[in-house]
């Protein structure tokens, strides 16, 4: 039984230490705003805040998250309307949305720790999420844009 | 204006209407539980919806909604269809609700299909015509209480206004009385030239839910007693599984049950391509305990035999050949390069080239070649089944429903009005969702579990599982006299399993003397459908050659295209050719003036140029290439498209730039090799799709101003993307590049190409 915080929720979750946080999250929870791409921490899809850093939930046993604090997209923000939701909506960037939410969170903790990147720096924070569709120009584009909000 | 036939009669109405307001929207309760996707922020929800077609409703209070008919893959057909509707219904955007539509082949023509970049374009008419024959509903309402003739009453966004009278009154006064009328048979269309939604930048219906991560994907689909099952194919393609014992992975955590399946039986349609017939399936409780006990399977396998099928693809006879034996990629470059092994077919001959080519100053050759690449949608293969005794419902990703609702009745021997499917959005399609048979998978599962279940395949069961893009390879040569005029034009085309030559099109038609043939080899490895479906090669490879040919001959790449549309256009070469000549200059003009590429290129800069059309649009590139690092670097694409009315500027940009970046990053990166029938490639560890930092800088996309009816860009910005990049390598590294993936080829440690 592991005890965690999940968006400032408290949840208690019955499930075997090497169980990866990404299932946790989707099954057990019903989180799924976290998605599965690769199982492998290469396309990004399923990445969380713990703490303030982006990790790959898909590779990171529920048994190591301890008592640090956990966000998904999900809790992002209240209303859906952090500065880096705001600016994918108005550089209206996804286009089957699949990758999108794991974007949003490695730009939301980017742009934390680094609040006024230069365009190499952006390229270089969001060049481990893939996204198939291609809309890689607005991601950069929206980003820039939430650093400037 | 124009007048147009609605092709409803009253009889078939009501049954439509019946059904609409029975079970059609409460069977989907999963997405029609969470409110609808709004456009901006919504007044509350009326008490009565009023059906008028499949298409639309409108409520007491005047909200709108209309209803999306076809798969949603990323084209972001889900607010641009409606777009249309709401176009000729005449309503504020802001009042509309979007829904997806569920699967009903007799309400919604003529196909609830996502391929071929043709959504829009099939659907221009039906679309329009379902919302000016609910405004002229609408109208007739308002006229028989006011007591005026219809054709006296306007419509303003929403409002009803009858001039004369003063009288006026919005949609949902009259949307009770209107539903209830007699459908109209003939209707007008509006005029282009008022049109106030069409031709604007809508935004994305869904984006909201995306960006908060609301449940939308078939992978997040749930159900109470829903148990999750995953499926085990053989490793190496031209192998079957023997069936073995499987009690230790039933005895696993979690694990609920395990058995062989197999997922055809009988005949199959065109979209039922599956190399593995035989699977394993593991059902249980979660995906990871799941996951944890296929990692165990150790599954024996025999050799296939060889086989020979005919298959019905949309009224044509095909043999499908599968040998047998263990295929690899050494052997298949071998085959694909030795003209002894090919048996040639004519496909096109103008003139006597034979000749020309004996005569020649000279002959110039290329060849070109690209391996096969696995769809790699983001969001995995999946399918939701819940499949009882009397019937079955489907629910997920498929781009084919209408196709594989058949293929799964059969399948489970029920009537096929007793198999619901249900869409939901897709995490990217790229023709992979074309072949359904995971739904039949996951139906089948269900009939044998007696429950619901959802299927997820793992990546690496996605990138093994075949379904790829063919392999092709192409030989162009080009006659020469001795002032170096262009005097014939030779193409050779083939591939595994199939041929990407187009022999209609471009340049076919502007040489005297052209010939064009094709040859294919078998394969055991499945291929199928993969955006831009062969031309997401021969456009390339073709576009490569017009430049080397250019060079050769001493002109401008540019100046050379267009003097072939001014000799095709006053002297044209045979009758059957599949291009418009002003339309395909026409984008070429548009990219030279947009990139500057009559001036001097800026110092370090390095350009190529091309141009196709496929898919109904015309598309011409020039990239920008520079170098940093001594790498070169992609700084900037620019795009000149003709599609006809852009529907939704925006968001038809954002899919022209996504084909763009699709289409490089394929072409340097990606490929599938094989060694003894087994795939090299597994996850996105070992194929490589292109990453952020390798996308072009910068995208500029700019349209062709046009009244010509519109057509999809779901595929036609990519396949010509890859020649002007391929043009540009060349000028940045002094190289041709011919065989894909790019980034592999020339490899020395003086020039290696991007990335």
């Amino acid at each position: 039984m592991y005890e965690l915080t999940i968006n400032q929720k408290k949840y208690k979750v019955d499930a075997a230490p090497e169980m990866p946080l990404l299932w946790v999250l989707r099954d057990i929870l019903g989180l799924t705003g976290t998605k599965y791409g690769c199982g492998i921490a290469q396309c990004g899809a399923c990445t969380v805040h713990v703490g303030d850093t982006a990790m790959r939930s898909c590779m990171l046993p529920v048994s190591a998250i301890g008592d640090k604090p956990v966000t998904t997209i999900e809790g992002l923000s209240e209303k859906g309307d952090h500065p880096v939701q705001k600016a994918w909506l108005a550089h209206d960037v996804p286009q089957c949305g699949y990758c999108q939410a794991g974007q949003i969170m490695t730009a939301a903790a980017f742009l934390k720790k680094t609040p006024q990147p230069t365009d190499e720096q952006i390229e270089e924070a969001m060049n481990g999420n893939l996204c198939r569709c291609g809309t890689y120009v607005r991601i950069r584009a929206a980003v820039k844009t939430a650093s400037e909000s | 204006m124009s007048t147009i036939n609605t092709g409803v009669d009253r009889r078939k109405f009501i049954k439509v209407s019946a059904l609409a307001g029975g079970g059609m929207l409460l069977s989907f309760s999963w997405l029609a539980g969470c409110k609808p996707s709004a456009t901006e922020a919504v007044a509350t929800l009326p008490k009565e919806w009023f059906n008028f077609n499949g298409y639309l409703k409108i409520g007491d209070n005047g909200l709108i909604t209309l209803m999306s008919p076809n798969p949603e893959i990323g084209q972001n057909v889900k607010t641009s269809m409606p777009m249309m509707v709401a176009e000729e219904l005449d309503v504020n955007w802001k009042d509309v609700l979007v829904e997806q539509a569920p699967l009903n082949t007799d309400l919604y023509k003529p196909m609830q299909i996502a391929g071929g970049s043709n959504s829009i374009n099939a659907s221009w008419q039906a679309m329009r015509t379902a919302g000016a024959t609910a405004k002229q509903m609408l109208k007739q309402a308002a006229a028989n209480a006011w007591k005026v003739p219809a054709d006296e009453i306007e419509t303003i966004e929403g409002k009803l206004i009858h001039k004369a009278s003063g009288k006026s009154a919005g949609y949902g006064a009259f949307a009770s009385a209107a539903s209830q009328l007699p459908v109209p048979e003939k209707v007008e269309l509006k005029k282009i030239s008022d049109f106030k939604i069409i031709g604007t930048s809508r935004k994305n219906v869904d984006a909201q839910k995306i960006v908060t991560g609301q449940p939308l994907f078939g992978l997040d689909y749930t159900q109470e007693g829903m148990l999750i099952a995953m499926i085990v194919h053989p490793p190496a393609f031209g192998t079957m599984f023997k069936e073995t014992d499987i009690s230790a992975i039933k005895a696993m955590p979690g694990i609920v049950d395990a058995f062989f399946i197999d997922v055809y039986q009988g005949e199959r349609q065109w979209c039922d391509v599956a190399a593995f017939n035989k699977l394993l399936a593991i059902v249980g409780k979660s995906t990871w305990q799941v996951m944890e006990a296929k990692k165990t399977f150790k599954g024996e396998t025999v050799p296939i035999k060889a086989s020979t099928e005919k298959q019905d693809v949309f009224g044509q006879q095909i043999t499908i050949i599968t040998p047998n034996g263990f295929e690899s990629t050494t052997i298949h470059k071998q085959q694909m390069a030795a003209n002894a092994n090919k048996k040639l077919r004519l496909v096109r001959k103008d003139g006597n080239p034979e000749a020309m080519f004996k005569k020649a100053a000279s002959i110039i050759e290329s060849s070109y070649s690209c391996p096969f690449l696995a769809h790699s949608t983001l969001e995995p293969m999946n399918f939701f089944a819940d499949v009882q005794e009397d019937k079955a419902i489907l629910t997920g990703p498929v781009q084919t429903p209408s196709f594989m609702e058949k293929s799964a009745a059969d399948r489970l021997g029920l009537p096929l009005d007793k198999v619901e499917v249900n869409m939901t959005r897709m995490g990217g399609g790229f023709g992979r969702r074309l072949y359904g048979h995971f739904l039949v998978e996951a139906a089948v599962i269900s009939q044998k579990m007696k429950a619901p279940v959802k299927l997820i395949y793992t990546r690496e069961d996605d990138m093994t599982d075949g379904v790829y893009r063919p392999a092709y390879y192409a030989t162009y040569r080009a006659a020469l006299d001795e002032n170096k005029n262009l005097i014939a034009f030779h193409v050779q085309a083939g591939g595994i399993p199939e041929s990407p030559l187009m022999a209609n099109r471009f340049p076919a038609g502007a040489v005297a003397h052209y010939l064009a043939e094709e040859w294919d080899i078998p394969t055991n490895i499945s291929t199928g459908a993969f955006r831009a479906p062969a031309s997401n090669f021969i456009a390339g490879a073709e576009q490569s050659f017009l430049d080397e040919l250019a060079e050769a001959m001493g002109k401008d790449p540019i100046e050379l295209r267009l003097e072939l549309f001014e000799k095709a256009k006053t002297n044209p070469v045979g009758t059957n050719n599949d291009y418009d000549i002003d339309r395909y200059a026409g984008v070429l003009k548009l990219v030279r003036e947009k990139s500057g590429w009559d001036k001097p290129a800026p110092a370090g800069v390095h350009r190529g140029v091309a141009a196709y059309f496929c898919h109904k649009s015309y598309v011409a590139h020039v990239v920008d290439i520079i170098t940093q690092n001594n790498k070169p670097v992609i700084d900037k694409v620019t795009t000149a498209v003709d599609c006809g009315i852009v529907i939704n500027p925006d968001a038809a940009t954002n899919l022209s730039e996504g084909a763009v970046i699709d289409a490089i990053g394929h072409s340097m990166y990606s490929a599938i090799t094989f060694t003894n029938g087994i795939p090299e490639q597994t996850n996105f560890n070992t194929y490589r799709l292109i990453r952020n930092a390798e996308a072009p800088k910068k995208i500029e996309t700019h349209f062709v101003k046009s009244d010509i009816d519109p057509t999809g860009m779901g595929e036609p910005s990519g396949p010509p993307v890859i020649g002007a990049l391929a043009n540009a390598l060349y000028k940045a590294t002094g190289k041709r590049y011919y065989h894909q993936p790019f980034s592999t080829e020339n490899q020395t440690p003086a020039k290696q190409p991007l990335g």
